[in-house]
């Protein structure tokens, strides 16, 4: 059993059709008790960090989450599922994210912003799930990790960033796993398998 | 580096698509969420999605294709045509809509880009924008092209843009249904002039050197077509084989 969390926002609804299209059993909740609980955790972010963390505050959602990935459930968070493990953003100055990583997130400088399309991962070290492929992107923020070996891939936009982490039972992407095709199936059955 | 986008676009009417739609291998052409998948499994990048159902009444048949699409198709994909009001981009997305395309109603009412782009996020509010050139001046048209707006091209780009739309759907009304190329003139000039993402949409031919013409010299981020795909005159792999082997960032 997946539990998606349901933080109040985001891609939700996608990410659940991409389960139904897998056979995959999962439960939506925003129950910390459940969260707590969990066998695997899907984060399917989406939006403004601000509006996340409070929202992910507001239903002690933050707590419950350090909790389980501290107690070693395996994590997969998505877009802003990956921006809230650090500790701040650009995007929402002054807010504190859940801080699991150091790092931040920053603005991209250059070029059209929001990056909106498909971009190649290359991966960044042998632990990690992932290929080097095409997801689908659309941010305008990316994070800039303190330490370099949690990173697994990394996508360039004028210049390199990075398109994901990896870190024990915790892994998230920058890229919608929900909407890039069938690279992103194969992402979520592997996480599965984990 | 991120890729060039090719996007096929549906017009659906009463939760069917129109435009006489060909595909030998497809019985069911008419139904937009076979026809959706057909081009999820041939290497789309996105899709589109026009409603064009004119009577209020059969409005919510686009909702069910949307939710049927959401289900089906995992690629994002937009909805446009008749929205009017934040309620009904938030129907559109509920329903499983990645993004909403708004056209007359921005014009009309530019409230309704600030709206959507502070409740729902930048990412999912493309503004379509149609142009025709009057005394070599581009400016915005709107119902369909017929009405000519007071906007100059890159005036109402600007104003867009501060309202917070996240992407422009360029549309040369000049060049729609012509087939010999995209007006690469008005893409290079809105793109260059923008810090959103351009789609250029509108007189694509089955050629693929009109896809190189609008992404090299025109500087778009996406190209949208419908009836070179839906007539099967240029199918979406060999078009984005092609794109590749002519040097252009492409997704294979």
């Amino acid at each position: 059993m997946i539990t998606l969390l349901n933080y109040g926002g985001g891609n939700l609804q996608s990410v659940a059709n991409l389960m139904n299209s897998l056979n995959v059993d999962y439960e939506i909740t925003n129950d910390t008790k459940k969260i707590l609980n969990a066998e695997k955790i899907i984060f399917p972010g989406q939006g403004h960090f601000g509006n996340v963390m409070e929202n992910l505050k507001k239903n002690k959602l933050d707590e419950a989450l350090k909790t389980a990935l501290n107690r070693g459930v395996p994590f997969l968070g998505i877009c802003v599922g990956l921006q809230v493990l650090f500790e701040s953003s650009q995007e929402a100055v002054g807010v504190e994210g859940l801080s699991i990583f150091k790092g931040g997130c920053e603005r991209f400088t250059k070029g059209k912003v929001p990056q909106i399309g498909w971009n190649r991962i290359k991966v960044q070290n042998n632990n990690t799930i992932l290929n080097d492929d095409y997801f689908y992107f659309v941010n305008s923020y990316h994070v800039v990790a303190k330490d370099e070996s949690i990173v697994s891939s990394k996508a360039n936009y004028y210049d390199d960033f990075v398109a994901s982490v990896e870190y024990k039972n915790i892994m998230a992407t920058q890229f919608h796993i929900e909407k890039s095709g069938k690279a992103g199936a194969e992402v979520i059955k592997k996480f599965l398998l984990k | 580096m991120i890729t060039k986008r090719i996007i096929p676009c549906l017009d659906v009417k009463d939760g069917q698509t129109v435009k006489g739609v060909q595909f030998e291998n497809l019985i069911h052409a008419g139904d937009p969420v076979e026809l959706a998948k057909k081009y999820f499994e041939d290497g789309a990048d996105e899709l589109v999605f026009l409603d064009i159902t004119a009577t209020n009444d059969k409005r919510k048949t686009i909702l069910d294709v949307v939710e049927k699409v959401a289900k089906n198709v995992f690629i994002p994909f937009t909805v446009g045509g008749g929205i009017r009001s934040v309620q009904d981009i938030r129907d559109l997305l509920s329903a499983g809509a990645d993004k909403v395309s708004l056209n007359t109603a921005a014009v009309e009412k530019p409230d309704l880009i600030s709206q959507a782009s502070s409740t729902f996020g930048a990412q999912c509010v493309t503004v379509s924008v149609d142009v025709r050139k009057y005394d070599g001046e581009y400016y915005v048209v709107i119902h369909a092209g017929h009405e000519k707006t007071k906007w100059k091209v890159l005036d109402w780009v600007k104003e867009i843009e501060n309202l917070g739309a996240g992407e422009i759907l360029l549309t040369s009304m000049d060049a729609d249904g012509t087939k010999n190329g995209y007006d690469v003139e008005v893409t290079k000039l809105v793109s260059e002039n923008t810090n959103l993402p351009v789609i250029a949409s509108g007189g694509a031919g089955a050629d693929v050197n009109h896809f190189i013409d609008v992404f090299k010299n025109g500087k778009a981020d996406a190209a949208l077509a419908a009836s070179i795909f839906h007539f099967g005159l240029l199918p979406v792999p060999k078009l984005k084989a092609e794109l590749c082997k002519a040097g252009i960032e492409i997704r294979l």
